[in-house]
């Protein structure tokens, strides 16, 4: 698989080439050409801005339709906590999770049962490496792939320890073997997810070879088709007892949760992805004082905030909060036996997508040249050319990718002169007969 | 100019403390793109940023140049501030002559001069009392 696989495409039919989604890219992957936005597959980080940001819904993310439940002879559907702050007035995790079954999943996993053993083993990785301090989060993949092309020197904070939902995948996974018998091939692990993110994170993750995920659905795909479930479920008292998750678990789902499942103090914990850039940038530069742990999301609110979801994320937020109320603060339902590989095998590489020449010798006259642009260039960062500032387009005629008259400020000097001289060369003609006249 | 050199050019303002940062930002940003080794990018943003929050709070400001070759980065500081008295004393950890209000935003631990030291292969700083403060730093790549 290629390791620069993202989720977001663009549906052309729908693109006006408006350039509202190249302004928004946090990595500037986004450029207009021919009237179409194109994405440059190396450079996004699947945040899902150019997703929310466009008015005519031409950018989407790629992910599975409930169908491919039918893929598989036996079904676990992993809910993300974020699921649970898409409802109102839900008392009752126990609701969702029968209405799931309901749906046609054989069995439900609950992600933020494995988020509890995930901030066990976090706690005390963070209080045995000091050297780390601070340790970043690497639960929201946009984050993670943000590091690996811009903050190399960041990359040794990484948390090695793998994503909840692949430790609850791979959990889920055992139990349907051993309660079926059926071998892994016919068991679909089926994520219920809040982002695109995630949909690249399983098929490429970052830190260990594969997921346990087989699919990922979308949350605003499952919400309309539980509600109706769940009003039975409840009108009926039909509600089987499938949690397994307390407190810690279901704070996972907002900004602060994983950081909050610490018992520490010393951490800071940033969300929406300009945020989480200031941040990065800051703690590179060593402007940040000591903490022992950082907490980032891509979205706004956390993972309720991801483009999946239908509820604004902070409402979401609240109704985490309300929900926790029921729970206790921890449960323990994970056997030791249980958990297989919950920490990295790997690491992560620096991939250098950014750079502009193939060595510094290059680079260093390449940079020259945008430079030599920029002041060349109005500097209104219009968008015109389809890229998103004048120092972006400076990039992409060195890279070779664009030309210096796709800047219409360049192209209208450029008439203006070959106008110049057109007419220079008519008030000769013109001006010659009258001379001769004079003769 | 020479073709393997590149010069850029900052001007920083004094007191400024929103915008404090910005130049080394902007060479960090440009170096990482030129494929030097992230390692060394690290060591020219932190000593810039030490020199160039320097310039804001004890210079009023002044001019930062960059000449970066396939070699080396050199970086030229230069403030027509009040000057280093005592170099010695300055450069040792722990002084410093930041008042209060500049304390309050975290600056003025004293540590500015000494990290720059740390953070780069060569450093030189020419001063002149009621005239002026040139630093000069280089970082081998
Ligand atoms: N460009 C300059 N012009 C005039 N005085 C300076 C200049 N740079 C440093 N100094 C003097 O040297 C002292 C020590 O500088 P240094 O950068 O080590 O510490 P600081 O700036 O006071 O605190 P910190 O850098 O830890 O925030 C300063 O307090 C100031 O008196
Ligand atoms: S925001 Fe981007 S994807 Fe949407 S119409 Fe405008 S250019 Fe196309
Ligand atoms: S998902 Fe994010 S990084 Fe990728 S193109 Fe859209 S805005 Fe840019
Ligand atoms: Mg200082």
């Amino acid at each position: 698989m290629d390791k620069f696989f993202t989720a977001v495409r663009l549906d052309e039919d729908l693109c006006k080439g408006c350039i509202n989604c190249i302004k928004r890219c946090p990595t500037q992957a986004i450029r207009v050409r021919n009237g179409k936005a194109v994405i440059t597959k190396k450079f996004c980080i699947d945040c899902g801005e150019c997703i929310r940001i466009c008015p005519h819904h031409a950018k989407l993310a790629v992910y599975d339709s409930l169908d491919v439940m039918n893929d598989y002879e036996y079904t676990v559907a992993l809910p993300a906590p974020s699921l649970y702050g898409q409802f109102n007035n839900l008392e009752d995790i126990n609701i969702v999770l029968t209405a799931l079954k309901r749906l046609g999943f054989d069995d439900v996993y609950e992600v933020s049962g494995a988020a509890e053993l995930a901030s066990e083993l976090s706690r005390k990785y963070v209080k045995d490496h000091p050297e780390k301090w601070p340790l970043i989060s690497t639960a929201c993949p946009s984050v993670v792939r943000l590091i690996r092309a811009r903050f190399p020197n960041l990359i040794e904070h990484l948390l090695p320890i793998k994503a909840p939902v692949d430790i609850a995948a791979a959990i889920a996974r055992k139990r349907a073997m051993k309660a079926t018998g059926l071998p892994s091939e016919k068991i679909g692990i089926i994520f219920i997810s809040p982002c695109a993110a995630k949909v690249s994170a399983v098929k490429t993750p970052l830190g260990y070879e594969k997921s346990d995920v087989d699919a990922v659905v979308a949350i605003k795909d499952v919400y309309p088709r539980l509600l109706n479930f769940m009003k039975d479920i409840e009108e009926n008292q039909e509600i089987e007892d499938l949690t397994i998750s307390g407190k810690i678990g279901i704070s996972w789902g907002g900004s602060g949760g994983e950081a909050g499942g610490l018992l520490t103090d010393s951490y800071l914990a940033a969300d929406g992805i300009e945020n989480v850039i200031r941040v990065l940038e800051d703690l590179e530069d060593q402007k940040i004082p000591a903490l022992e742990f950082i907490e980032l999301n891509a979205c706004n609110g956390g993972c309720v905030g991801g483009v999946l979801t239908v509820e604004n994320p902070f409402v979401a937020k609240v109704k985490l909060k309300r929900l926790r109320k029921y729970q206790p603060v921890a449960r323990n339902h994970i056997k030791k036996e249980e958990i297989q590989d919950p920490f990295w095998t790997g690491g992560v590489q620096y991939e250098p997508v950014f750079n502009l020449g193939s060595d510094i010798k290059e680079s260093i006259e390449m940079m020259a040249k945008v430079e030599e642009l920029c002041d060349k260039f109005p500097g209104l960062d219009c968008g015109s050319c389809g890229a998103p500032t004048c120092k972006a387009l400076a990039e992409d005629v060195v890279r070779g990718v664009a030309s210096e008259k796709d800047c219409i400020h360049i192209l209208r000097q450029y008439i203006h002169k070959i106008s110049d001289e057109i007419s220079t060369l008519d008030s000769h003609h013109t001006v010659m007969p009258e001379e001769r006249n004079k003769d | 100019m020479l073709n393997d050199e590149l010069h850029l050019s900052y001007q920083i303002l004094g007191d400024d403390f929103t915008r404090a940062g910005e130049a080394s930002s902007d060479v960090k940003h440009k170096l990482k793109m030129m494929g030097i080794s992230p390692e060394t990018v690290r060591r020219v943003a932190i000593a810039m940023y030490e020199g160039e929050i320097n310039m804001v709070i004890h210079a009023d400001g002044g001019t930062i140049d960059v000449i970066i070759s396939p070699s080396e980065v050199k970086l030229i500081l230069k403030d027509k501030g009040p000057g280093i008295a005592d170099i010695e004393l300055a450069m040792q950890e722990g002084y410093s002559t930041a008042p209060d209000n500049i304390r309050s935003l975290g600056f003025g631990a004293g540590m500015g001069l000494s990290n720059m030291k740390k953070y780069t292969d060569e450093m030189d700083i020419e001063t002149e009392l009621g005239v002026g403060t040139t630093v000069t730093m280089t970082i081998k790549i």
